[in-house]
C-alpha cells in the first residue's frame, strides 16, 4: 500500500473523530470527551498531511506552527466577556486561510491543464467566500471590541449596491470559469468579495451580531468545503460541511428567537433608531432603593434572574454570583432565564454565568423559565430589555412583534436594574416598566447588585 | 476534477452535511458557545490544504500565502481547542439542598 493509501485511511480516521466530538458536545457530561476527540481528529488529519510526499520544505511549516501556537494561546486565555470579539475573529482567520490557499492554487493552475470548469468554479466559490467572511468577521470584531460604532450605518440605495457588488464578483467567477487565465479579473474578484465584507456588516446593529456571528461561522465551513473540492480532499469536504451545518443551524434558532428572516437580519438594519418615542405622553413608573428591594427578595421564595447584555457590559456577572449565593443561603431559590439571543453570541450568557460559578442546573431556557414563572414571587431583569418587553405578545405595531419574550410580567413582582428610563440599543419603549407590579432600580448593574448584596447580607443575617 | 469525481464528492457535501444538521440539532442551547469554538477549530481543517501549498516549494508565492494560512490555521487550532475545554470546565453542577 502506498503513501496515498495511508493518508486516506488516517484522514477517514480523522472524519470519524470530528463526527463524535460533536455528538458528544451535545450535553455537559460528555461534552469535554468530545473535546479530546476532537483534538486527536486535528492531530490525525495534521499528521496525515505531513506524511504527503509533496511536501518537500518543511522550515516555513515549523515557524507557522511555533508563531500560529504563540498567537492562539493567548486567544484561549481571554475572559468569557471577551468571547464575541475573539470568536469574530478566529472566523476571520479561519477564513483567510481557505482564502490564501485557494489563492495560490489558482496561481500555481491557472491556464495549465489541471484547472478545468469544475475546479475552477469550486475555487471561486472558495475564494469569495473566504475572503467575504475574512473581511466580515473583522468588522464583526471591530463592533464588538468597540473600535467600530455598534450602531447600524445606513444610506440610500446600500442594499443595492451591497448586492451589486456581490452580484459583481460572482459574474467574474462565472467569466473564470470559462476563461481561467485571466489573472487580474481573479484579483478584481478578490478584491470586490473583500469590499462586500465590509459593505455587509456596516448596516448591522450590536443587537443582531449573535445571527451575523452564526452565519459567518456557517460561510468559513463551507468555504473549507469548497476547498475540499478544489484539492479533491474527502476530509476537508466531510470537516468544512459539519461546520457549515452547525452555522446555518445555529443562525436559524437566532432568527426563530428574534421572529426575523435572514433577509431581515442581513438588509433590515434592525436596531436603527426610529424616532417614533410618543414624546408628550407621560407614562408613569414607580421606583425603588436597594434596601426596599432587598427585603422584597428576602421575602421571596423563588426568584428568576433575566440576564442580558447589559450585564455583561457591566462586568456585573461576579456580583450576580454573590447574590445568588447570599439569597440561595437564606432559603430563597434563585434560577436564570436565557432568552437565546441575549448576549453577543448564541449562549453567551450561560458560558458568563458558568465562569462566575454559578451551577448550570440554575440556568433554564425559554420555554422552561415561561413555565416557572407565573408562580415566582420576584422576577429581577438585569441588562435585559427588548426580551422581556410584552409589546412583543400583543403589539400588532411594535417593532419586535411576534418574538419570543421571557413573560416576565407574568410574575408577582418585576424588579429592573436599569441606568434610566431611556429606550435601549433598539429604540423600542418597553411597556413592562410601566406595570403596576414593576418597580425601576435605577443605577450601573455592577454598583446596584453589590449594593443588594450588601443589604441581603444586613437584613438577612438577623434572621439566618 | 471530471464530471464522476464532482458527483462522488457532492455524495459526501450531502451525506456530511445531514450528519452534521441531525448531530448539531441535538445539541443543548447551553452550550452553544463552546459549540461555536469547537466547529471553529474543526474548520481550521483548512490546514491540510495549507500544508501542501506551503510545504511544496513550487513558488515564492505559494510558500508565502501557505505560511500564512498555516499559521492562521494553528491559531485557531490550539485557541480554539483550549478555549473549549476551558468553558467546559467552568459548567459545574449545583449542589442541591445546601
Amino acid at each position: 500500500m502506498g503513501a496515498e493509501s495511508w493518508i486516506q485511511i488516517v484522514y477517514i480516521l480523522s472524519a470519524v473523530c470530528f463526527i463524535l466530538a460533536l455528538n458528544w458536545l451535545s450535553a455537559v457530561p460528555t461534552a469535554r470527551r468530545g473535546v479530546l476527540t476532537g483534538v486527536l481528529g486535528m492531530a490525525l488529519a495534521v499528521g496525515g498531511t505531513l506524511l504527503n510526499p509533496g511536501i518537500v520544505n518543511y522550515t516555513w511549516i515549523a515557524v507557522a506552527f511555533v508563531i500560529g501556537s504563540v498567537i492562539g494561546v493567548p486567544m484561549a486565555m481571554m475572559p468569557m466577556t471577551a468571547v464575541p470579539q475573539r470568536t469574530a475573529l478566529s472566523h476571520a482567520f479561519g477564513a483567510l486561510a481557505a482564502a490564501l490557499v485557494g489563492t495560490a492554487e489558482y496561481f500555481l493552475r491557472a491556464g495549465g491543464a489541471e484547472m478545468d470548469r469544475f475546479t475552477m468554479g469550486a475555487l471561486g466559490v472558495e475564494v469569495i467566500l473566504g475572503f467575504l467572511t475574512f473581511t466580515a468577521s473583522l468588522m464583526a470584531f471591530g463592533k464588538l471590541q468597540e473600535i467600530l460604532p455598534q450602531r447600524p450605518m445606513t444610506h440610500r440605495g446600500q442594499n443595492l449596491v451591497n448586492l451589486g457588488v456581490l452580484a459583481a464578483a460572482v459574474v467574474l467567477a462565472a467569466w473564470l470559469v470559462v476563461h481561467p487565465g485571466s489573472h487580474g479579473l481573479f484579483l478584481l474578484m478578490c478584491g470586490l468579495a473583500l469590499g462586500f465584507g465590509v459593505l455587509l456588516i456596516v448596516p448591522i446593529g450590536g443587537a443582531d451580531m449573535p445571527t451575523v456571528i452564526s452565519l459567518l461561522n456557517a460561510y468559513a465551513g463551507l468555504s473549507a468545503a469548497a476547498m475540499g473540492f478544489v484539492l479533491n480532499n474527502k476530509l476537508l469536504i466531510i470537516a468544512g460541511s459539519l461546520d457549515g451545518s452547525s452555522g446555518l443551524i445555529l443562525s436559524i434558532i437566532m432568527c426563530k428567537a428574534m421572529n426575523r428572516s435572514f433577509s431581515n437580519v442581513l438588509f433590515g438594519a434592525f436596531g436603527q433608531v426610529t424616532a417614533v418615542a410618543a414624546a408628550g405622553e407621560q407614562k408613569s413608573h414607580r421606583s425603588a432603593s436597594a434596601e426596599e428591594a432587598a427585603s422584597i427578595l428576602l421575602n421571596a421564595s423563588s426568584v428568576m434572574v433575566v440576564p442580558g447584555y447589559g450585564m455583561a457590559a457591566a462586568q456585573a456577572q461576579h456580583k450576580v454570583r454573590e447574590l445568588y449565593d447570599e439569597l440561595t443561603r437564606q432559603g430563597v431559590n434563585v434560577k436564570f432565564a436565557i432568552h437565546p439571543v441575549a448576549g453577543r453570541m448564541p449562549g453567551h450568557m450561560n458560558v458568563l454565568l458558568a465562569e462566575a460559578n454559578i451551577p448550570y442546573d440554575a440556568l433554564l431556557e425559554l420555554e422552561e423559565a415561561n413555565s416557572e414563572l407565573p408562580q415566582c414571587d420576584v422576577a429581577l431583569v438585569i441588562g435585559a430589555n427588548d426580551v422581556t418587553n410584552p409589546a412583543a405578545r400583543h403589539d400588532k405595531g411594535s417593532p419586535i412583534y411576534g418574538m419570543p419574550i421571557i413573560d416576565t410580567d407574568k410574575a408577582r413582582t418585576v424588579m429592573v436594574i436599569k441606568r434610566s428610563m431611556n429606550p435601549g440599543f433598539a429604540g423600542v419603549d418597553n411597556e413592562l416598566y410601566y406595570l403596576d407590579r414593576t418597580l425601576m432600580l435605577f443605577g450601573d448593574a455592577k454598583a446596584f447588585v453589590a449594593d443588594l448584596v450588601k443589604e441581603v447580607d444586613a437584613q438577612g443575617g438577623g434572621r439566618g | 476534477m471530471n464530471t464522476d469525481l464532482l458527483i462522488s464528492h457532492l455524495w459526501v457535501f450531502l451525506l456530511a452535511t445531514f450528519v452534521g444538521l441531525l448531530v448539531i440539532r441535538r445539541v443543548s442551547p447551553l452550550l452553544h458557545t463552546p459549540l461555536m469554538s469547537l466547529t471553529n477549530a474543526i474548520s481550521a481543517i483548512a490546514v491540510v490544504g495549507s500544508l501542501v501549498v506551503a510545504g511544496r516549494q513550487q513558488s515564492t508565492l505559494s510558500t508565502v500565502l501557505g505560511s500564512v494560512a498555516v499559521t492562521a490555521s494553528m491559531i485557531n487550532i490550539v485557541g480554539g481547542y483550549l478555549i473549549t475545554y476551558r468553558m467546559l470546565s467552568m459548567f459545574r453542577k449545583g449542589k442541591r439542598g445546601k
